[in-house]
């Protein structure tokens, strides 16, 4: 590895998902504007054409998901952005992603909802909307930035992610990441890893398009090769046959849950400080657990035993990594910039074995880390 | 028995289809696959796109790379894929409420920049899949589950609306004029551009029969009587062509194709920023109008 030959930058988070993109292979991209995830379209739109990529705006965020979803049937890799409003509107072709197994990078930069609500400030309130915001089952995969350099490499593990299980994956960035400016260490094209989806190796007549190995993910055949796949967003058998027959529809939903479910421990990542004599854990994620942070540090200056975790998988939820440390500490403090979301997921994951508290701020503004010192002080006495 | 050279395109472990006796969707995938082969297509460069719907289900039956998509979306998905490989032939089998009402703006923006898919709307003039409906190219005064009294409102005209919004080629048949059918077909695949034949199409199971047509050649009667050609229409007034079925070529034009237009703009992108004194915008005309 030549670390001199590595470019720094001074990038704001949206741009830097814009590299990390780029540098994982994007080279389709569809969207629509909206603050405060506009910049990564306007990026897009003056890189993509320079490496003989494509960039397109569409009408409207419906269609620059389905437009994302068909390059990526191609067999290009595909990216949209967007914020809340625009992620609503995505969910059902989000569905239609999940249920014909094509890799595809949605990038949510989270502000204040419901509804048009605060345009241009932080919230993390998209947390569920993330797992449950299309209807039906299906698993989806999200990563959650907390630095601007976070923005660049888990968008290029987005793509990795996407490619190797065939699923959307989402980039759960928020309005602060999105305009802060940070020294960014852009990584030489030769040291990263880049992953691609599996492809077909029988050929065309013995091919079956949704028959899976163990892995449980089946080989692509793309659009144009020659293997005249039919994808249906209606149930399907290995064929990619539409069948409402029951135990097939069971199967299929098993096979594209489990594919993540089972893949868990392999998807998740997180970061942990300070857990080994932690009595009190700081959980938190994307840019609030910048504060979280600060304040552990602080708070032990002060003399409390406080750890800190961040988690970096969102979806799958790092349930294991919970309750582990939930069998060494007594409490645990969740801080999210929301009324409450991945806190119900920590106390599913610690069983009851640590006492789980809340912390929230909602407006827009962040977290400071007197405020969440101030919780540690009133807890920890 | 003499064997259709349609059938070998079918995915014959399909078959049997799940249309319903008498509906027109069979003549429309036969004209499509009679074009295709009488051009020489190659199949395995062909991607069928389609909504939901009783048309949506019209690429499930053929042997072609094909995408079933979602209610509105097929353009949009279609737009993708063409953008990302250029060399595919895109086609889309679309009902009259797929593209006239939830996927009206994929329709028309893809129209407006003219690239280069080929969308063949089924009009079986209501909402077919979800039990029959009225959509918006059900005709006044027709009986539908959701207009029990009478539809009140009138028959948009999806042909008027491609032309009006830059579309390359338009027309609309019914299911009678299936020669005609095809030779549009064959038009459109040689053509480059935004395309859109839209075919009047019998739904006897949840149009006629709720309007005094149980036969889809009652129906096909029906269209008979209200034919008119683009041509005989042009002269007629508002109140004149009322309650008429245009029929016929509404354009046939050469206007400049997305993806080529798209692929000078990597040309130019690529120049301009080797030369970044040059101010922006020169090498395009400013075009309010085609
Ligand atoms: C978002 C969404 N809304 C509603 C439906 C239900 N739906 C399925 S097909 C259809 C209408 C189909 O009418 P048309 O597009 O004219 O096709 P046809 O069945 O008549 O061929 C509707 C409303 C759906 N599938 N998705
Ligand atoms: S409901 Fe109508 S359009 Fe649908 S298959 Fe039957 S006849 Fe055809």
């Amino acid at each position: 590895m030549n670390n001199q030959k590595r470019k720094i930058d001074f990038l704001q988070g949206n741009d830097a998902i814009v590299e990390g993109a780029i540098l994982a292979g994007c080279r389709f991209f569809a969207g629509y504007p909206i603050t405060p995830s506009s910049e990564i379209m306007e990026s897009m739109a003056k890189k993509l054409p320079l490496i003989g990529g494509v960039f397109i705006q569409m009408e409207d965020e419906l269609g620059s998901i389905a437009a994302a979803i068909g390059a990526s049937l191609t067999g290009l890799k595909a990216m949209t952005a967007t914020s809340g409003p625009g992620f609503s509107l995505m969910q059902e072709n989000i569905g239609l992603a999940i249920m014909c197994e094509v890799p595809i990078v949605i990038v949510n930069v989270m502000r204040g909802g419901p509804s048009t609500g605060l345009p241009t400030k932080a919230s993390q309130a998209d947390i569920m909307q993330t797992r449950w915001g299309h209807h039906g089952d299906g698993e989806v995969i999200a990563l959650a930035p907390w630095s601007v350099q976070e923005c660049l490499d888990l968008t290029i593990k987005a793509f990795n992610l996407a490619e190797e299980y065939r699923t959307p994956v989402i980039v759960l960035s928020d309005a602060i990441l999105a305009h802060l400016r940070e020294v960014v260490t852009i990584p030489n094209p030769e040291e990263i890893e880049i992953i691609e989806r599996k492809r077909p190796k029988t050929p065309p007549e013995e091919f079956i398009p949704f028959k899976a190995d163990e892995t449980l993910v089946p080989p692509m055949a793309v659009l144009g090769e020659g293997y005249r796949v039919h994808y249906t967003g209606l149930s399907h058998d290995e064929h990619g046959y539409p069948t409402d027959d029951p135990e097939n529809y069971r199967k299929l939903i098993e096979r594209i849950t489990a594919k993540i479910r089972k893949n868990a421990d392999k998807i998740v990542s997180w970061d942990t400080k300070y857990i080994e004599d932690a009595e009190l854990v700081l959980i938190s994620y994307g840019s609030s657990a910048r504060a979280a942070l600060q304040s552990c540090i602080e708070a032990r200056k002060q003399g409390y035993n406080v750890g800190f975790l961040k988690l970096t998988t969102i979806w799958p939820f790092p349930e294991k990594t919970v309750k582990k440390i939930a069998e060494t500490v007594s409490k645990m403090l969740v801080l999210e910039q929301n009324m409450g979301q991945v806190v119900h997921l920590v106390k599913e994951a610690t069983e009851g074995k640590a006492e789980v508290e809340f912390y929230s701020k909602v407006g827009g503004e962040p977290f400071l880390p007197q405020e969440i010192l101030k919780q540690i002080r009133r807890i920890m006495k | 028995m003499k064997i259709s050279p349609v059938r070998k395109y079918l995915r014959e472990d399909r078959l049997p289809t799940i249309f319903c006796p008498g509906c027109g969707v069979g003549m429309i995938i036969n004209a499509t696959i009679t074009a295709l082969d009488q051009l020489k297509i190659d199949f395995k460069k062909t991607v069928m796109v389609s909504g939901i719907g009783c048309a949506g289900r019209i690429p499930g039956y053929i042997k072609v790379d094909s995408l079933h998509a979602t209610h509105g979306r097929a353009i949009a998905y279609a737009t993708g894929i063409k953008l990302a490989n250029p060399e595919l032939n895109v086609i889309v089998f679309t009902g009259d409420g797929d593209t006239g009402a939830i996927g009206i703006s994929h329709f028309v923006h893809a129209a407006r920049r003219n690239i280069d898919i080929k969308v063949i709307c089924v009009n079986n003039l209501n909402y077919a899949l979800t039990g029959g409906q009225f959509s918006p190219t059900t005709p006044k005064g027709a009986w539908t589950y959701t207009s029990p009294y009478g539809n009140i409102e009138g028959f948009f005209d999806l042909c008027e609306l491609a032309v009006a919004a830059g579309a390359s080629y338009v027309a609309r048949w019914t299911v009678r004029e299936i020669f005609s059918l095809v030779r549009s077909i064959k038009k459109a695949m040689k053509k480059k551009g935004f395309c859109f034949i839209e075919v009047i199409s019998p739904c006897p199971t949840n149009f006629g029969r709720r309007n005094k047509m149980e036969t889809s050649q009652e129906l096909i009667r029906f269209f008979k009587e209200r034919e008119i050609s683009v041509k005989d229409a042009q002269g007629l007034s508002r109140e004149e062509i009322r309650g008429k079925l245009i029929i016929g070529e509404f354009i046939d034009r050469e206007l400049p194709e997305y993806t080529e237009t798209y692929k000078e703009l990597i040309l130019v992108s690529q120049k301009r920023f080797k030369e970044p004194e040059k101010p922006g915008l020169a090498w395009i005309e400013l075009e309010i109008r085609y």
